[in-house]
């Protein structure tokens, strides 16, 4: 018999009342939008109506796929690289205060660099290939997986290390069976936090030398003022971060089932 | 009438003293404590806040060294003791991610026992402990005292012959806590471990115990042992008896000097 109830699936009406009002509000911009292209007859290289810019992104739906793929590319290899050495980082932290005392400072320091001055920096050192953007989504997106997983080793209960040193565990055992799962939820925080930046990230790295890529389709839009496609670009660009997002949501609930499950309590209200 | 007066010692401290520095000062923290729990034997130990009852655990489980004395088990020197005892803090500190079943088995977990073997073990002892049906749940879920009894299995699981209880029943309600208290009477003589208890409640002390040592404020002595030769099994009733009131009163006494 399974009594955890971990976090109920919403119904329709649940799901309503969630997100009504945010999906109301943006079709009523929407629509306003739409409504004063139309009434002030306001051009279409200064500003299309959102259903120019739909029928715009539909029509360069085949130019768009191949500069989509791209970013995507660049976006997880980028994300993938910053994971890897972020935990990588966040466990060396972890392991000795002067480390820690070391390296801390300067990935404070790493996040004050304005990556838009960097970019161009990585074009000339690295040329126009997939390794500049790599590493400009790198660097966006490394810091809060560093602070969140070695945050999370951190905050581990000191309690419950001594009990397991109580029960004769080893560093080791210490290590993997109570500081490692105890980081996740700190780990998964970090992670959330990157992966929303990581887009944007490809894109700059794009924006500053490239043949192909979202952030290259933008730019070329924008010089010939096709401002349906910069905004097509735009929507793009939201619904990957959002998709993204949502991936490691769904993966950070499948992973930590014990973190979304809540003691099972009544509501009572007034009638 | 001690319940097992002739049994051989379990765990015997010979005049453990222990210092620590606070702010740089040195501080005494305990100071010749000489206890001992014979085999099979509930022995509590009840003292002021402060008096050093958490430090003689950690010691005595070995998470810190003692300045002078010694723990002995089973009438040896227990250098390396970590694992040896089984002990349960104050707090149940469950593992949030694991169920039930996996938290309870943490001990030969560690020890790198059959798994298979010790789920099978654990699962029979669910409703013993009031936790049938929950194998499977995630502590998140559990009431106050099912987290206390899970905790307590856990103990029990890591089949060391001398148990340490931390003040387990500190945290709940009254009810719970008189509840808990008979129920783990029943535990014990069903496994005959030897227990020494930690408590702050003059009551618990009486009910559980074979023996209570009372302990000064810092540094922690052993100020008097009061004999508890109330008949076993015993039954809440047993709270009424002019015994039980006498053996309260000459506890409060004892804890009252000065």
């Amino acid at each position: 018999m399974r009594r955890n109830a971990p976090v109920k699936a919403p119904g329709i009406g649940q799901a309503i009342a969630e997100y009504g009002p945010a999906v109301l509000l943006v079709a009523l911009v929407f629509a306003a939008w739409e409504v004063a292209t139309a009434v002030w007859k306001i051009q279409a290289w200064l500003l299309p109506a959102p259903s120019a810019i739909a029928k715009a992104a539909v029509d360069a739906r085949g130019l768009l796929g191949p500069h989509l793929a791209q970013t995507v590319l660049e976006t997880l290899v980028g994300f993938g690289a910053a994971l890897a050495v972020g935990l990588l980082m966040a466990l060396l932290i972890d392991l000795s205060a002067t480390l820690r005392r070391a390296l801390y400072p300067l990935l404070v320091v790493s996040q004050t660099i304005p990556i838009i001055a960097v970019a161009p920096l990585l074009v000339i050192w690295f040329g126009y290939g997939l390794l500049p953007k790599v590493i400009v989504v790198g660097l966006v997106c490394f810091f809060p997986i560093v602070v969140g997983t070695a945050d999370g080793l951190r905050s581990t209960d000191p309690d419950l290390i001594a009990l397991l040193q109580s029960m004769g565990a080893t560093r080791r055992q210490v290590f993997f069976k109570v500081r490692v799962p105890a980081s996740l939820p700190g780990m998964f925080t970090g992670i959330k936090v990157a992966i929303t930046y990581s887009v944007v990230g490809a894109i700059i790295g794009e924006w500053v030398g490239a043949s192909r890529g979202l952030g290259v389709f933008m730019l070329r839009a924008s010089n010939s003022f096709r401002t349906d496609w910069v905004f097509a670009t735009i929507a793009v660009v939201s619904a990957l971060s959002l998709a993204l997002f949502l991936a490691v949501v769904g993966i950070e609930r499948l992973a930590l089932p014990w973190f979304y499950t809540k003691a099972r309590e009544e509501t009572w209200e007034e009638m | 009438m001690n319940s097992c007066p002739d049994a051989p010692c379990k765990l015997e401290l010979t005049g453990i003293t222990k210092w620590f520095k606070v702010d740089g000062v040195p501080l005494k923290a305990l100071e010749d404590v000489r206890l001992h729990a014979r085999a099979g034997e509930f022995v509590s130990l009840i003292g002021p806040s402060g008096c050093g009852k958490s430090t003689l655990f950690n010691i005595i489980c070995g998470l810190l060294e003692p300045d002078e004395g010694q723990v002995l088990l089973d009438g040896q020197v227990a250098s390396r003791r970590a694992g040896l005892v089984g002990y349960m803090p104050q707090k149940d500190l469950l593992l949030p991610w694991r169920s039930v079943l996996d938290n309870v088995i943490l001990g030969p977990e560690l020890r790198g026992e059959n798994l298979q073997e010790s789920r099978r073990e654990a699962k029979e002892l669910l409703p013993l402990f009031g936790l049938e049906g929950f194998a499977d749940a995630y502590p998140a879920v559990l009431s106050g005292g099912m987290k206390q009894r899970a905790a307590l299995l856990r103990t029990f699981l890591t089949h060391r012959e001398v148990l340490l209880l931390d003040e387990p029943f500190g945290a709940l309600d009254a009810l719970t806590r008189m509840e808990l208290q008979e129920w783990l009477l029943g535990v014990w003589e069903r496994f005959r471990k030897t227990i020494l208890f930690v408590t702050h409640d003059v009551d618990e002390a009486v009910f559980l115990s074979d023996r209570v040592y009372v302990l000064t404020p810092r540094p922690g002595r052993v100020r008097t042992v009061i004999p508890v030769p109330l008949p076993r099994p015993r039954a809440r009733s047993i709270i009424a008896s002019p015994e039980f009131a006498t053996l309260r009163y000459q506890l409060l006494e004892a804890l009252a000097l000065r």
